[in-house]
């Protein structure tokens, strides 16, 4: 369908005589795929290919007692099998590249510890033949002991809930070392419901979604020259698959050598680095090349989808349709284990309370951990599942006050001008225009005052400003966490840096050192304890930021920063309030989404 | 162990072989057969390719004839089978149909049968390659472990129709589909098959009872849809719930029996 | 493992090679025959990333057993260039590039494929039918317009690619 391109809007902020943008251009990999020439990782070949296949847990949750391998490893053409002793770094979580989280996930399960989610490898078999691999796969015994698990995130927050992850034992993913959810505190909720004609709550859900590229997720590992180890993957994030392939195998990363390129198709969904590691770890143990891939059905199955979502919305809104609070409590399922989720609601909650200006918002979302397959990415990162609850409510709203759910949207569409929750001036928007040429596409009639709206008028002002009191509270409190990070446990420095290769600045690991091998499980992190809410006084309260990755220091405990301010904040690399840069890797040069 | 590949020349040797061998499966198309082999099943270590002739065989008379090995490309494109045209366009995509086969759809796992479901309504019986016979009405629920040569059946004399219900278009696996086999002016036996509506495909007695000599008359069309689930007992899958199968079949047999 | 010889004509040429019990055309054109084109996306057939035409007719190379295609003609994308003479594109692969019918490019083998057989067979196909012939190949990049479009255009001679919407 050719593109329209409406021009008649914000047309002194376009320039039409540029040399790329706006005027078509043809995809540089465009004759390679339509010749069948594009490189996928799966077209290297190598002579005396071996193949890796995982012996998976057929339960959600279960410890296992015994694995043995005996007949496995007689079945001719079997090379090796791999289990979690063989793997020099058995502990992951897949943002510690960025300092972001607990190491978690072991790559395979050993003997002792605890399968948490259907499909979770203990085992892995290299084979001369995929066909030999499956069939020593199938030869594997795995005594489990099955153990309870549990699937919703409502029952896995619960009091006396099975514990699903030993890193967070109270099925919660914790934020800033402080709170076991994400807060977003802006302006006084409560207030905003007293005044309000009506309350108008909703509980919406959405289902995980598989990304299902075409190509499934697959490594090729060979030895190479000086040695190095080449690695072809299907990788949509070659860094994370090179730092994970790195820490897992307690390698240098100047020894691997990652070759990606072309995707089959990722929509979020390999960045997982799951098998890069493993045909590496195969290559290592066998001298040979080796190759791990998904099959169909372990990339519906085992592949992490974007992970299931619930979210109740509250809604305090005027007769006319004005908003004039909303408050979200959200519940990400992560699965077994943190992937991604942790970040999906860093992203999601600096996203709330949508596209609309509403004075007071409040949210809690909650990353917890069920026994599922764990979640990651996938494109609308952290924000689809929450947007698909917002513009239901919307309609929901509009009709139960009997207004037009377009019309509404215009009404309360943030402008140019106005201040979004998480402390940034709106600009360059646009929902009134999309509403406006949504409903002329559609037929649908608008009021003559929703037709001359424009995202240009009407915003600024008094909209531009900062609520005046923001009620705050210490709910969710944990303790036993670092807060100087955003979830470090306080384990031994030395085992906290495990990962001598990874030089961590500041790790107190002298390099060169081996590091010492890390336990079978992750070790228990401090239970957390709880605090009873409580209504801080502004003046004295730490400020809660829905947007912590927006170049602010942490706090030390006890002193109270400034007030945040909007926008023109000093420098990013210096706090609002002067003090000096955070050490160690921020979270904000590597999310990208600081604005500049 | 890989898996064995034996080609034979004639439909005898062919059933021989199946026979006295539990571990050998036979490559008809192989949509199916081949998938397991991909998958590592071990249950087999033996296919068995039949080269015969008149495994493809399609003979056109007041019987009509189709041999095991006939595909749904053949028959979709077959000037005297148009009735049937409608069923075989219904498995697979085009790909699938170039090879797919009347004998594998017989043993085709649910939620797959549409022509198998057709062959009931058709009252088809299944020929092995010595001339024994079995109506295929009593193959699809399990029968003794037999090569199938053929299948044939009376040209129908009444009026064939046919339904896929599907979710994702144009093509996707049925949540059910109906064959109905209905007598023009009254005289011959009503047949109607849901495939969808059980482990295999099924006779929806109730609604063949209620139609009985009067599939045009609005009331039996009523007394039908509403008998339809009378009797079946589907299952839940990734499809369908059960509950949801039960209470639309009659909805989907309404529309094709008024259809026209 | 036995090994069993066959020949086939591959893009025009003859080819002879050992094939492997229980192997799969898919596995055999890739790595014995070093024709990459055919993908993998499934191994059961529900794909249609490694269609490639024997005698002509569209078939899924992942769950065909490699010998049953002794004698034959097998044909795939490595052979729609060279089949224009000095490597220049088939009509079909210019429309592709045209209409932005690839994106991640993993399906596009399999679906010129199945086009390829559409045309050679009715080249004058209905939208209706375009969207039959590609009913067998899943595509998660597009949402097949662009690639119905493409075999329109092509088959309308290289013209508009609206040429032949209802
Ligand atoms: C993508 C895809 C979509 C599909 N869609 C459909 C669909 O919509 N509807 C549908 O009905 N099916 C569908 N199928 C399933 C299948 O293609 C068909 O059912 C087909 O008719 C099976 O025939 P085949 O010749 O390929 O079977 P094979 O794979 O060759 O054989 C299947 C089984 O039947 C046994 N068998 C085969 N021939 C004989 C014989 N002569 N005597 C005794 N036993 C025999 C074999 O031992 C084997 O166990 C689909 C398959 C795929 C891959």
């Amino acid at each position: 369908m050719p593109i329209e391109f409406r021009k008649e809007y914000f047309a002194d902020e376009r320039d039409d005589n540029l040399n790329e943008i706006g005027k078509p251009t043809q995809r540089q990999d465009m004759l390679g795929h339509v010749t069948g020439r594009s490189p996928f990782y799966d077209d290297h070949l190598f002579d005396g290919l071996c193949h890796i296949r995982c012996v998976r847990s057929p339960h959600h949750h279960a410890r296992v007692r015994r694995i043995d391998v005996s007949e496995a490893e007689r079945v001719p053409g079997v090379r090796r099998v791999i289990l979690a002793r063989d793997v020099p770094h058995n502990l992951n979580t897949l943002l510690s590249l960025m300092d972001f989280g607990l190491d978690d996930e072991p790559m395979l399960t050993p003997e002792g510890a605890e399968v948490r989610y259907r499909g979770e490898p203990v085992a892995a078999i290299v084979a001369d033949t995929e066909r030999i691999a499956r069939e020593a796969v199938a030869k594997v015994r795995v005594d489990y002991e099955v153990l309870p698990h549990v699937l919703d995130v409502e029952e896995a927050v619960k009091p006396g809930a099975v514990a699903v992850n030993p890193a967070y034992p109270a099925n919660k993913f914790v934020y800033h070392g402080k709170y076991d959810h994400q807060k977003l505190r802006y302006g006084d909720v409560e207030a905003g419901f007293r005044q309000a004609d009506r309350v108008i709550e909703g509980r919406y859900q959405m289902s995980p979604i598989e990304q299902a590229p075409i190509e499934t997720c697959g490594a090729i590992a060979a030895p190479e020259t000086n040695d190095r180890y080449v690695c072809y993957t299907s990788t949509q994030a070659l860094f994370f698959s090179l730092g994970t392939a790195a820490k897992l195998l307690d390698i240098s990363s100047a020894r691997l050598h990652l070759i990606g390129g072309t995707v089959g198709g990722g929509f979020g969904g390999k960045v997982d680095s799951i098998h890069e590691p493993l045909a590496i770890l195969g290559t290592v143990l066998t001298g040979r090349p080796c190759k791990a891939m998904f099959d169909r059905e372990e990339e519906m199955q085992v592949g992490a989808p974007r992970g299931a979502e619930r979210w109740y919305i509250t809604d305090g809104v005027m007769n006319d349709g004005t908003l004039v609070a909303r408050k979200f409590v959200g519940y990400f399922d992560a699965g077994a284990y943190t992937r991604l989720s942790s970040y999906a609601i860093i992203k999601g909650v600096g996203h709330l309370p949508g596209p609309y200006t509403i004075p007071n918002v409040y949210a809690d979302v909650y990353c917890v951990f069920t026994n599922r397959t764990p979640a990651t990415a996938m494109r609308g990162f952290g924000v689809t599942g929450v947007d698909f609850a917002i513009e239901s409510h919307m309609d929901v709203v509009a009709d139960e006050l009997g207004l037009d759910p377009i019309e509404m949207r215009i009404k309360n569409a943030y402008r140019d001008g106005d201040m979004k929750a998480h402390r940034r001036l709106a600009k360059n928007t646009a929902l009134v225009e999309c509403c406006q040429v949504a409903a002329e596409k559609a037929g649908w009639p608008l009021s003559a005052e929703a037709r001359a709206a424009s995202s240009l008028t009407g915003g600024g002002g008094a909209r531009g400003e900062m609520p005046a009191f923001t009620a705050l509270d210490e709910h969710g409190r944990v303790s036993g966490y670092e807060s100087g990070s955003y979830a470090q446990g306080d384990r031994p420095r030395g085992e906290a840096a495990g990962s001598g290769a990874q030089g961590r600045s500041g790790s107190g690991t002298p390099s060169g050192q081996p590091s010492p091998r890390p336990r079978a499980e992750p070790p228990r992190a401090p239970q957390p304890t709880r605090v009873e809410p409580t209504r801080a006084e502004p003046a004295r309260a730490e400020p809660q930021w829905s947007d912590p990755y927006a170049g602010r220091p942490s706090a030390p405990a006890g002193t109270a920063p400034a007030s945040p301010r909007p926008e023109r904040s000093p420098a990013p690399d210096a706090g609002p309030d002067g003090t000096a840069p955070r050490r160690g890797p921020r979270f904000a040069s590597i999310s990208g989404l600081r604005r500049r | 162990m890989p898996v064995a590949v034996s080609t034979f020349r004639t439909l005898s040797e062919a059933a021989r072989a199946f026979e006295s061998d539990r571990a050998a499966r036979i490559y008809s198309g192989g949509t199916i057969v081949m998938r397991d082999v991909n998958e590592g099943d071990v249950s087999f270590n033996r296919l068995i390719r039949i080269t015969d002739p008149a495994y493809r065989a399609v003979s056109v008379g007041s019987e009509i004839r189709l041999g095991g090995g006939v595909t749904m490309g053949e028959i979709a494109a077959h000037r005297d089978l148009a009735f049937l045209a409608p069923v075989a366009r219904a498995v697979g995509g085009p790909q699938v149909r170039t090879v797919a086969t009347v004998a594998g759809n017989l043993f085709a796992p649910r939620p797959y049968g549409e022509m198998a479901a057709a062959l009931v309504a058709l009252g088809a019986v299944a020929e092995t390659a010595e001339g024994r016979r079995l109506p295929v009405e009593e193959l699809v629920r399990g029968a003794p472990r037999a090569l199938v040569a053929a299948v044939a059946f009376p040209r129908p004399s009444g009026d064939f129709r046919f339904a896929k219900v599907t979710r994702v278009r144009p093509k996707g696996a049925a949540l059910m589909s109906i064959a109905a086999l209905l007598p023009r002016g009254g005289s011959g036996e009503t047949r109607i098959v849901f495939n969808g509506m059980g482990p295999h495909p099924v006779r929806a007695v109730a609604a063949e009872r209620a139609l009985a000599g009067r599939a045009s008359d609005p009331s039996a069309i009523a007394a039908a849809a509403r008998a339809a689930a009378e009797g079946l007992s589907p299952l839940d899958d990734a499809l369908a719930s059960a509950w949801y199968r039960r209470e639309v079949a009659g909805v989907h047999l309404k529309r094709l029996l008024e259809s026209r | 493992m036995a090994k069993t010889p066959i020949a086939f004509t591959h893009n025009g040429d003859e080819r002879a090679v050992f094939v492997d019990d229980g192997q799969n055309l898919l596995d055999m054109l890739r790595r014995t025959a070093g024709d990459l084109t055919p993908k993998y996306g499934c191994g059961q057939g529900t794909c249609g990333a490694c269609t490639v035409l024997v005698d002509g007719a569209p078939q899924l190379a992942c769950i065909t057993l490699a010998e049953t295609v002794d004698g034959r003609r097998i044909d795939t994308v490595a052979g729609l260039a060279a089949g224009q003479g000095g490597g220049r594109l088939s009509p079909l692969q210019k429309a592709f590039m045209d209409n932005f019918a690839a994106q991640c490019g993993y399906c596009t083998d399999g679906m010129l494929m199945s086009a390829t057989a559409l045309l050679a067979r009715n080249p004058r196909p209905s939208r209706d039918e375009v969207v039959e012939a590609i009913s067998g190949n899943l595509c998660r990049c597009t949402g097949y317009e662009a690639i119905i479009n493409a075999v329109l255009q092509a088959a309308s001679g290289g013209g508009s690619a609206q040429a032949g919407r209802r």
